[in-house]
């Protein structure tokens, strides 16, 4: 039993804090958030040549072939610094389906450029009308001629303003709803038929409504096998899942101590307003459910680093986890806010900055009361 | 004890539905076409409520109160809820004007209350400062008297709306020497005089309707005094709990949960129905069953009023869980909106978005994050239940 992180993992963790508190303060944040494109070419660069664009990928593709625990490390610092570079579409979702899915050529075609920096890249999964079912697809693509059209629409597309290349999910057999029958293709983002809308979150990144009008793809474009495109996405989301939930609890800490130190030092009636018991019960509730998220998360990434672990096992610590980060994020954000008072419903503050991503996190690859749902259908089914 | 309406309150239901039938759908659906924003549209509702000679229900009859019962004004908050038409502005129709009518002078009921009443003037509400928030006794901003003039110096914080109005109800300094209560002196100031600036404050729904207010010299004739100089705080407790008893929003929340129950029939995952996912549903029905006792609460605290006893501490009760409330609502409103909950719509429009209501749901739990902030705290009122109910 150890959780304690190696000497490697701590100088991952270190080179990303010092990278926050040298050279991402707030301001420089928001700037960056509100620039044309939405996160800062420069520090993508930096990200590269300090090697976090390599972590997640295997040795053989030119990766450092990290574990979870790997990604978590970085991800937890990513959050405290509140950091909006498009590390979890480009590098975890785009590059984690062409992981699990892609060819060796589709790989090597891609891999190497996204460690170098050089490739943006978005997975196309939700609809309109999907909410957070992942086979939920309308979107087809039919067989013609050696290789197949491309039509319909995905929406609030992570990355999806600044993507070169998308991995899109569409039906090429099956009813609307089945997991048959998805499959997976590798498309230029600039191609014929695509149309793009910009909608920005109110986490500050921009996300992209993107139409397909009658794309034609090659055969090669295809990721994996016909119609077996499904798994590759629900692995990758799944791992998803726990890497942001390590930033929501990297988000969390670092709301529980600015609100610890505010008050500390805000004082109403001539004493420190952190000197009332009611506040103080308060944040000692703020405290836990962060440690309880944190505990869950390591549960979660030991489980997935671990060869021998039960798969059902893994999976309803993952579900377990999303669940508990949503509502220990909500708790923890109301909370900082209203500790806050007047302070905290201001935009200027950060305060509110974090709270938004965490209700980002929360609504994003399945909210906490979808994810309790398939976990209760989960347990019971033992 | 029995809640059954009479047959004239059950008349009186009609006339309302009618009215609101009538009058807001025609308002509401010009508004939504103009897309008009800030103030405009709540002065037109209101200028058309006092049209109908509805617009200060809660106002004694000789300054244009309706006379309603209880029970009346219970049946007017519920059906203008449930139509969706918007409560009021308080600053001025349940703000300032009670302490106008209650501790002012003729001249200041002659002046200032037709004018309220008509939507007239949009009055704010200058009590809060940087270092003055739940211990608002300790305000600072200074007002020393000069021939028939105050002159204000200071700073006021988080006055909502104070870029459109035209007068600001303000509890400013006039004595140091005692405890810090006395000494505090209610001024009724006009947003023109010069000395005045109005710096803007952006909130986390990325709106602006709060502001910072700063007075330089600013010249306050005496007349513009209620009532003594240095009793001001006796006169602004008096209408704190009016103001609580309005947060609390029960009717309002009611129709928003009507609603939401409506949009998560019709929102699927799956191809089942949010509404059907039993996680959602025990979210959504523990909140239905919280509002349906604070509805009896607020008809208790109602029909006590009735009797002659004033909105005291249960006032404070109603605004906590009223909050609460609300704030659950907004979040589940989030959660139906799902993945969509986090745009800022901006320019675009509802079919390029894919969605129609996240936006607003957003702005909503953003900015509903201060109810339970302002109006006293509800930290603040727990402190006083513990104390003024409990005896502790
Ligand atoms: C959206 C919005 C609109 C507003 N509009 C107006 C307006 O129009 N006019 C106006 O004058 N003011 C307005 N206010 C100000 C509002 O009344 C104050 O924000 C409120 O009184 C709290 O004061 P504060 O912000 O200084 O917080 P603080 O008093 O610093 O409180 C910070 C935290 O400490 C807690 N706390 C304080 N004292 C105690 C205690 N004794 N025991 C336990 N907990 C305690 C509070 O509950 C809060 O959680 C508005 C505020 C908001 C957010």
């Amino acid at each position: 039993m150890n959780f304690s992180f190696s000497e490697e993992q701590n100088m991952l963790k270190d080179s990303v804090a010092r990278f926050v508190q040298e050279q991402y303060d707030i301001d420089t944040r928001h700037a960056i958030a509100n620039s044309e494109q939405g996160f800062s070419t420069e520090n993508w660069a930096l990200f590269a040549e300090l090697g976090w664009l390599s972590i997640p990928f295997p040795e053989a593709l030119g990766g450092f072939g990290g574990s979870a625990v790997d990604t978590m490390a970085v991800m937890e610092e990513m959050g405290k610094g509140l950091i909006i570079e498009p590390f979890i579409a480009t590098v975890l979702l785009f590059g984690g389906v062409l992981e699990q899915a892609g060819s060796a050529e589709q790989q090597n075609s891609t891999i190497g450029d996204i460690i170098e920096g050089k490739l943006q890249g978005a997975v196309a999964f939700s609809e309109r009308q999907s909410r957070y079912e992942l086979a939920d697809v309308k979107t087809t693509a039919q067989a013609r001629q050696g290789g197949f059209v491309l039509n319909g629409e995905k929406t609030l597309v992570l990355n999806g303003v600044a993507a070169d290349k998308l991995i899109v999910s569409a039906r090429t057999s099956g009813e609307q709803f089945d997991q048959q029958g998805i499959s997976l293709f590798l498309i230029d983002a600039n191609a014929d038929g695509i149309e793009k809308t910009t909608i920005q979150l109110m986490d500050g990144q921009r996300v992209a409504n993107i139409c397909f009008k009658n794309v034609s793809l090659s055969q090669d474009q295809l990721l994996g096998s016909l119609g077996d495109g499904y798994q590759a996405l629900q692995t990758t989301i799944d791992k998803v899942m726990v890497a942001v939930s390590a930033e929501a609890v990297g988000l969390m800490q670092t709301l529980n101590t600015t609100t610890i130190e505010y008050t500390k030092t805000r004082e109403q009636f001539g004493v420190a307003i952190g000197s009332f018991q009611a506040l103080q019960h308060r944040m000692v509730d703020m405290f836990m459910a962060c440690e309880q998220s944190k505990s869950l998360l390591y549960r979660a990434v030991c489980s997935m680093d671990d060869d021998n672990a039960d798969p059902i096992e893994v999976q309803k610590n993952i579900l377990a986890l999303k669940v508990m980060v949503g509502r220990a994020g909500q708790l923890i954000g109301a909370e900082a806010i209203q500790l806050h008072g007047g302070m905290g419903i201001t935009d200027e503050l950060a305060v509110g900055h974090y709270v938004k991503r965490l209700m980002m996190i929360n609504a994003s690859f399945g909210d906490a009361d979808y994810q309790q749902n398939k976990f209760s259908m989960l347990a019971n089914a033992e | 004890m029995d809640t059954n309406f009479s047959k004239e309150d059950l008349a009186f239901r009609d006339e309302v539905r009618a009215f609101l039938k009538e009058a807001w759908t025609e308002q509401h659906a010009e508004e939504r076409q103009a897309r008009k924003t800030g103030v405009e549209p709540t002065i037109n509702w209101q200028r058309r409520l006092y049209e109908q000679g509805w617009a200060a229900p809660g106002w004694p009859v000789e300054h244009g109160g309706t006379g309603w019962t209880t029970t009346q004004s219970f049946i007017f908050e519920t059906e203008r809820a449930s139509a969706g038409a918007p409560d009021v502005a308080p600053f001025g129709l349940k703000m300032v004007a009670p302490v106008i009518y209650t501790f002012g002078t003729e001249e200041q009921k002659q002046k200032f209350l037709p004018r309220i009443l008509k939507s007239e003037d949009w009055w704010c509400q200058g009590y809060s400062e940087t270092g003055s928030g739940s211990d608002l006794a300790s305000l600072k901003t200074r007002a020393t008297l000069d021939g028939d003039d105050y002159v204000v110096n200071g700073a006021k914080i988080w006055t909502t709306y104070a870029q459109y109005a035209d007068w600001i109800f303000c509890l400013v300094r006039t004595d140091n020497s005692g405890r810090k209560q006395e000494g505090i002196t209610f001024l009724l100031i006009d947003m023109k005089t010069p000395g005045i600036t109005v710096n803007p404050i952006k909130s986390i729904d990325g709106q602006h309707s709060l502001n910072e207010v700063l007075f330089d010299n600013v010249r306050v004739p005496v007349e513009n005094r209620i009532g003594e100089q240095d009793k001001g705080w006796t006169y602004a407790k008096a209408l704190l709990a009016h103001e609580r008893t309005a947060i609390a929003g029960i009717a309002d929340s009611k129709r928003n949960l009507t609603e939401i129950r409506q949009l998560a029939k019709q929102e699927h995952s799956g191809g089942k129905a949010l509404m059907d996912n039993p996680v959602f549903q025990a979210r959504f029905t523990a909140i239905e069953i919280e509002l349906m006792a604070l509805e009896y609460t607020e008809l208790r605290v109602l029909a006590s009023m009735a009797d002659g006893n004033g909105p005291g501490v249960e006032s404070s009760l109603l605004k906590i869980k009223g909050t609460e409330l609300q704030q659950l609502i907004q979040a589940l409103r989030m959660d139906v909106a799902g993945h969509y909950c986090g745009i800022i719509k901006g320019d675009l429009s509802t079919d390029q978005i894919g969605h129609d209501f996240a936006d607003e749901a957003r702005i909503d739990y953003m900015y509903g994050r201060a109810s339970t902030i302002y109006g006293g705290s509800n930290e603040v009122q727990k402190n006083i239940t513990a104390k003024f109910v409990l005896g502790l």
